[in-house]
């Protein structure tokens, strides 16, 4: 039997063949990255290799290191082995990765999701033998509703609060979730104002996508500045002295997660939005039956319960462990927002 | 229906005391008496029994939803709550429900008579045509337990905004037995009737921790102390030969503790008595770790009842031969104690006074703090002895101060494993308490040590199984168990979230008697501060 083309290891996702890993999470000599998101792109590779796009974000975060961009579609051979970078849909910049060799094909995913949100190019299916997918809310319980309603709610909300002179403060993680917000609040309503998390991010996407104008905080920026106005910043900002500034405010989160009642509470925002850069349950089906593959691998999320139905549905389903991390803190590490604040 | 799923949107939606209020107080005004009846019921847990068991209701969701009944049940495990897990796989629809809350609770009281086909078609029709919060609500009506952050006081304070009736009236109004099926929003809350005072309890008074040096309180002749016993406070009702047990939790627990049931022929009718219900193995009071063992179970073997008898130790009198006596002085309240007291004791009844300890100084007072540990008691109490029987925890008149350590009852909200032999178990854990409205857990200890092996082992499948989320090698845990957390000293801490450090914080025991909403409070916390 031959070896198979992909492989996990205790560095990450391995392909023998290139000697090339893709999304490892110890440092490795040659990494093909698919998203900018921490648990993805990690420091210490020697060689990185991704979107275009994605090398301002991970150079943004990972400082000067000996990156390469690719197009979307674009072909790359590293020994006999064939690498393409597809449209993922997950964020800005991010990727499925195509891996051919001898006619044998494997998709690794990444992160992705289905709906167009107007800011990532949106998600292309890739014909393949294998998929490596992940499932984060890979359980029927995730439903998610088109993002149109979900602004429309999250506008209202914001409008809501500036009448009864309160502050909103929105949680969204700094690099996708922030920018996909922030592109549809509606700025008849007030101003937007930005943690330095975000505001950094959103100054490196900015020359590539149309934001409306977002004002950082800062020591300078007062109450009365911020007061009827949004606040967009990371989820770990909650609960810290920097948020004292907001007073009186009004708390949310737009996360998958919001899609349980406990989980609100248990953050203890006022609000949840349910809005996700990830697939729901039947995305996740949809998107396995367009690549046609037989094989799936399920990664991180809910990988036992979503490939034993798989297996059910006649798939040659099954799991892999791996260090990536879903929704929860997938985004930016705790360092990097406190250095913003 | 829709206002009321309306309303259960909104108390979810936010997580402020004043808002919750605001809602409920604006539902109230505008619900009909028949809605106002059954809201009031159902968010004090008065639901009617259960119409359809959860077995079929978990079979006829994944047939709907289409999807084999083991994924359904994974996903209700992750989920937590049936009705929302019901609510999250069943198709979306937009649309709405024109029926009222009453009209459909008549329907399930109906429908428990029917046969499974015909409860089939009701409930599945129903999850079709309800849009997501109505069919959250429609499911929760059947199964039962709406736990939304209202807590009965809350609920009160709004009949009260709505109503104008005065808030302790009203929640004596609302407790004991009422069947809110037949009783009117007329005779349930604006109107009084002698009858409906069969079983119901007085609201407790309760008392704060001490806050300054106990010499502070003044002259120790104006106070009475006595041991602050550990086990279960509960009111003892005697009326018209009938026993009510009411717990603190306001739950008639009296099937629980048939040692007591002699009393409702033994004690005179008209008898209101407040005490705490002890272990009692060997002829002396147990550990609460005895208590533990007849809590929560269903059915009570005979030779548990032989291991663990019960006993009721009485410490205050709130009605006698009828009348209200809570507004009479504390020392007169006791007198007619003593004398009922000592007309039972040739009787043999598990009942017993908690004793008046005299003192003449407070240096005795600490003296006899300092027993409290071989009397098995938590500390003392220090009663004003001139203090009526207030509702509610008030400041002033009625004073615990336990022994040290300080203890508090925390949350158990995240969790890591262990070191060494223990890195296969999930043993460090974070406990949280709650901020000032009572809303919001805030993390105030870590503690990794005081439970056995077994207890540990417990506890460990338990997060496995109610993980919220994982971050790295930490997972948080649904808000659910309560653990008492001992530590040797606190100080305030700006470097903390809770704003206090605690001082070798460890776990004291696992609580399981207590739910969240009894863990103590930040501002618990703040009275521990030595000043
Ligand atoms: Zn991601
Ligand atoms: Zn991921």
């Amino acid at each position: 039997m031959t070896k198979p083309l992909l492989v996990f290891n205790k560095n990450g996702i391995f392909c023998e063949q290139a000697n090339v890993y893709l999304d490892p999470w110890y440092p490795v000599d040659r990494a093909i990255i698919s998203h900018g998101h921490a648990d993805h792109s990690r420091y210490g590779h020697r060689k990185y290799i991704t979107h275009h796009t994605n090398v301002l974000i991970i150079k943004h975060r990972l400082g000067p290191i000996n990156v390469t961009g690719k197009a979307y579609n674009e072909t790359f051979v590293i020994n006999n082995v064939k690498f393409s970078l597809h449209p993922a849909g997950h964020i800005i910049g991010s990727s499925q990765i195509r891996v051919e060799y001898r006619g044998e094909v494997w998709v690794f995913t990444g992160d992705y999701k289905l709906e167009d949100d107007g800011v990532a190019v949106p998600f292309e299916a890739v014909k393949c033998h294998s998929f490596i997918t992940e499932c984060t809310f890979g359980l029927p319980a995730f439903k998610w509703t088109l993002q149109s309603k979900v602004f429309e709610d999250i506008n209202h909300w914001w409008a809501t609060n500036k009448e009864d002179n309160q502050t909103s403060v929105l949680f969204g993680y700094s690099l996708g979730k922030a920018q996909r917000l922030l592109k549809y609040l509606n700025t008849d309503i007030g101003k937007i104002y930005t943690h330095g998390a975000i505001e950094n991010m959103t100054e490196v996407i900015r020359p590539m996508v149309d934001f409306p104008e977002t004002t950082r905080i800062t020591k300078e920026t007062t109450k009365k500045d911020l007061l009827g106005n949004i606040v967009l910043a990371p989820p770990s900002a909650h609960g810290s002295t920097w948020i004292r500034k907001m007073v009186p405010y009004v708390t949310a989160s737009a996360s998958g997660w919001m899609a349980f009642r406990g989980a609100r509470r248990r953050r203890a925002v006022d609000k949840g939005f349910v809005l996700s850069d990830h697939c729901d349950w039947q995305e996740l089906l949809t998107a396995i039956e367009a690549t046609g593959a037989e094989k799936i691998i399920c990664t991180h999320g809910y990988t036992e319960i979503f490939s034993r139905y798989l297996r059910e549905q006649g798939y040659d389903a099954r799991t892999e462990s791996t260090q990536f991390e879903g929704e929860s803190s997938e985004s930016e590490t705790k360092e990097e927002v406190d250095k913003a604040s | 229906m829709r206002n009321f799923a309306d309303l259960i949107r909104k108390l979810d939606s936010t997580t402020k005391t004043t808002l919750k209020v605001k809602a409920l107080a604006k539902f109230f005004e505008n619900a009909s008496d028949e809605d106002r009846v059954w809201t009031i019921a159902i968010l004090s847990h008065r639901r009617p029994p259960r119409p359809v068991n959860t077995t079929l209701l978990r079979k006829w969701a994944s047939e709907l939803s289409n999807i084999p009944l083991w994924l359904f049940e994974e996903s209700y495990h992750i989920v937590g709550d049936l009705a929302e897990t019901i609510a999250l796989v069943i198709p979306n629809t937009e649309s709405h429900s024109d029926k009222s809350l009453s009209e459909y609770l008549s329907e399930m009281i109906a429908l428990k008579a029917e046969d499974d086909d015909f409860k089939k078609t009701y409930v599945t029709d129903h999850w079709r045509q309800l849009n997501y919060y109505e069919r959250f609500v429609f499911t929760k009506l059947i199964t039962g337990g709406f736990r939304i952050g209202v807590s009965q006081k809350l609920m009160t304070r709004a009949l009260s905004q709505t109503t104008g009736i005065d808030e302790d009236i009203l929640a004596y109004k609302l407790m004991g037995k009422w069947d809110p099926n037949t009783i009117s929003f007329e005779d349930l809350v604006l109107k009084e009737k002698a009858s409906d005072f069969l079983s119901k309890p007085y609201p407790f008074y309760l008392a704060y921790g001490l806050e300054t040096a106990a010499a502070d309180l003044g002259a120790i002749e104006d106070w009475s102390i006595e041991h602050k016993w550990d086990g279960i406070r509960s009111q003892t009702i005697i009326r018209e030969d009938h026993l009510f047990v009411w717990s603190r939790g306001e739950e008639l627990v009296t099937d629980k503790y048939p040692e007591f049931h002699p009393f409702a022929t033994e004690i005179p009718n008209g008898t209101v008595l407040d005490g705490e219900i002890l272990p009692f193995p060997d002829k002396a009071i147990g550990t609460f770790k005895d208590l533990q063992t007849r809590i929560g179970r269903k059915t009570l073997s005979k030779a548990l009842l032989e291991k663990t008898p019960v006993i009721l130790k009485v410490y205050d009198l709130l009605e006698w031969k009828g009348d209200d006596l809570r507004q009479q002085p504390f020392v007169k309240r006791r007198a007619i104690l003593k004398d009922l007291m000592s007309s039972l004791s040739s009787k043999d009844l598990p009942i017993y006074l908690s004793e008046i300890v005299e003192c003449q100084s407070w240096d005795e007072v600490a003296k006899e703090r300092d027993r409290a540990r071989e009397m098995r008691s938590e500390g003392l109490m220090i009663k004003r002895k001139d203090s009526t029987y207030q509702v509610g925890r008030k400041k002033g008149d009625w004073w615990k101060w336990k022994t040290d350590p300080l203890t508090i009852d925390a949350v158990l909200t995240y969790a890591m494993r262990g070191h060494g032999r223990r890195s296969n178990l999930f043993t460090d854990y974070t406990f949280a308490l709650w901020n000032a409205n009572g809303e919001e857990l805030v993390t105030f200890a870590k503690a990794y040590s005081g439970l056995t092996d077994a207890e540990f082992r417990k506890v460990d499948a338990w997060i496995k199984k109610n993980t919220i989320e994982r971050f790295g090698p930490v997972r948080s845990v649904t808000p659910k168990l309560v653990f008492e957390i001992a530590f040797e000293g606190i100080a305030k801490s700006s470097r903390h979230k809770s704003g206090y450090a605690t001082r070798f914080p460890r776990i004291l025991r696992w609580r399981q008697d207590k739910k969240i909403e009894e863990a103590n409070s930040l501002q618990d916390l703040e009275t521990l501060i030595p000043v």
